[in-house]
């Protein structure tokens, strides 16, 4: 089946003229069209646009014009901005919202004739590791219907998995692409900070943000971040640094490279036994491969949920200040001003969100800004210089990417602390800003694990790199 | 609880959001959990270190001045909620608003 191939396995076929991309992009189609209603990994479905923008694609083709990923089927996180296509972020205060404008990322991969065949559900406004908190119904994993797909990009992971498209673009705040890549057994990255432009990007935590790619291969990632990374003049966080040729990169032997095995991640209380076995498993195999394996400490690895969920919420209370019903989305009745505002935004957020509104609130209020969010940014500096410290004795770090496997919808719904712990492996990158990749393991009981390979500030290549090799 | 109901309700006012006296009720209650979680922070000396909010090292990124016509004012005008006469409309704004 065509939507089953891999971006590389695609692209020669639509060069040698094996299929057009309206054959690539039907398939991807129909495959939605059969499983969305059991796995709910799209709020929105591009049928007829799709089918258009292939036509001209595959005209780019015939020209010779093509880019390496013209033609090419992808699904696209909700909370990213997509030009002429409905944009919710999987919040109803969005219901109505369709942005004029496509996000940069999204821009580079149109303008060379990509192939966007729909929006996907996540935790509104990117908040869960579940994908439960989405105002459009919870997305399901393909693995397992009773299970979570991970958040908050689930609906990426789940749609890549599912082959319903080839691949996917979602965003990381602090686990939101490694954590349902993991659980859905496909491969997650979440570039460096300030690699990919957020411009487009519905802000949650905007020193934490980062927009990458959800493929089914490692190959996939790189050949999607040498289209996508780089600076933008609409987004001043950007690095002004070229960007390597990552798809040639990640071919280059490993043997020789130093990888870290952090002491803290495996003594984490949580740490399913059998998840511990499949890393050390690969870490086996990167010995095999001629690496040099050390056992590394990052002291401050435990706090490092607790400034995420101090960090997250003061800057997302900012940040969601501007969905107020007023200049574009759904404006609910009010009798004045502040009612208007109040009854949108109530209408028009889930509990999860208003609950990290509170957080934030509470602690960017007087009296509390210093216990709370200014020594949450000292604490930060710590586990910034942890890791900072341990690149300097290694190259990589391997962890598993989550405690556990994909675990039952609804099981952990009401304990929102313990939900806030399933990102305990994957949070203390997002908050140093380096890159992490989430790469498929092995299955326990039916259910995939992922392992996670964490690398310097942009050193993406070294990532991709060491997954490549794993993934051989 | 780390945070009480009466807190709950003035952040909730501060930050727009409507709460049933039973929803005031769960989030002082879930939030306390978050809360008394996050004290472990308060094991960590800071004497003297620096906060950290931004990871680029980047400081006044620049760009030129150059006025331009955006390109999408029909487009934004199209998401509106309410327009008359090409401008949008919100209710009074001076009026006098009962914060309750």
């Amino acid at each position: 089946m065509l939507n089953e191939l891999t971006i590389k396995e695609a692209a020669e076929g639509l060069k040698n003229k094996k299929f057009t991309s309206v054959e690539l992009t039907q398939a991807c189609l129909d495959r939605i069209k059969t499983r969305n209603k059991d796995i709910n990994a799209f709020i929105t479905v591009c049928e007829e646009s799709a089918l258009a923008e292939a036509k001209v694609a595959d005209a780019l083709l015939k020209s010779g014009q093509a880019g390496p990923l013209t033609g090419i089927p992808f699904s696209v996180k909700d909370a990213i901005c997509t030009a002429e296509v409905r944009s919710t972020a999987a919040a109803k205060i969005l219901d109505n919202y369709v942005p004029p404008f496509n996000a940069t990322v999204i821009e580079r991969i149109r303008k060379q004739g990509g192939i966007l065949v729909g929006k996907n559900n996540c935790d509104a406004f990117g908040h869960g590791a579940s994908n439960e908190n989405s105002m459009y119904g919870p997305v399901r994993n393909p693995h397992d219907l009773s299970k979570v797909a991970g958040g908050s990009s689930g609906g990426s992971a789940a749609a890549v998995a599912d082959n319903m498209c080839l691949y996917s673009i979602g965003e990381d705040t602090g686990g939101s692409i490694r954590q349902p890549a993991s659980l859905c057994g496909v491969v997650g990255l979440r570039p460096s900070y300030g690699r990919n432009s957020r411009y487009g990007i519905m802000q949650m935590a905007a020193s934490l943000d980062t927009v990458g790619p959800v493929t089914k291969t490692v190959y996939d990632a790189a050949l999607v971040m040498e289209q996508i990374a780089g600076k933008d003049s609409l987004d001043a966080t950007t690095a002004d640094s070229p960007v390597p040729n990552y798809s040639q990169e990640i071919e280059a032997k490993i043997a020789g490279m130093r990888i870290g095995v952090p002491r803290e991640y495996f003594e984490l209380e949580g740490l399913d036994d059998e998840v511990r076995k499949i890393t050390e498993q690969q870490i086996a195999k990167l010995k095999d491969l001629g690496c040099k394996i050390e056992e590394v400490s990052l002291p401050y690895t435990k706090y490092a949920v607790a400034v995420y969920y101090i960090t997250v919420p003061s800057e997302d209370s900012s940040s969601l200040a501007r969905m107020d019903g007023i200049r574009y989305g759904v404006r609910a009745k009010g009798k004045d001003l502040y009612d208007l505002y109040a009854s949108s935004r109530t209408q028009g957020f889930p509990e999860e969100v208003k609950r990290r509104i509170l957080i934030g609130t509470y602690a960017l209020s007087a009296g509390y800004y210093d216990a709370y969010y200014k020594k949450a940014a000292a604490v930060r500096t710590l586990i910034n210089k942890d890791f900072t410290d341990v690149f300097k004795k290694v190259d990589a770090l391997i962890t598993p990417t989550s405690p556990f496997t994909a675990f039952g919808i609804g099981e952990k719904k009401d304990n929102a602390l313990a939900l806030y712990l399933a990102d305990i492996m994957v949070s203390p990158a997002s908050i140093a800003g380096v890159p992490a990749i989430s790469v498929n393991a092995g299955v326990l009981n039916g259910l995939p694990v992922g392992i996670q390979i964490i690398g310097p500030r942009l050193k993406e290549e070294t990532i991709m790199r060491v997954g490549h090799w794993l993934e051989k | 609880m780390s945070i009480s109901i009466e807190e709950v309700k003035k952040i909730a006012q501060l930050a727009r959001i409507k709460l049933e006296p039973e929803e005031e009720k769960h989030y002082a209650e879930t939030i306390s959990v978050v809360l008394d979680y996050i004290k472990i922070l308060n094991e960590v000396d800071t004497t003297g270190v620096e906060q950290t909010y931004q990871v680029t090292g980047l400081a006044d990124v620049v760009r030129q001045d150059e006025p331009s016509d955006s390109i999408f004012k029909k487009e934004l005008m199209a998401q509106m909620p309410e327009v008359q006469n090409d401008e949008l409309v919100v209710p009074e704004v001076f009026a006098e608003v009962e914060e309750s």
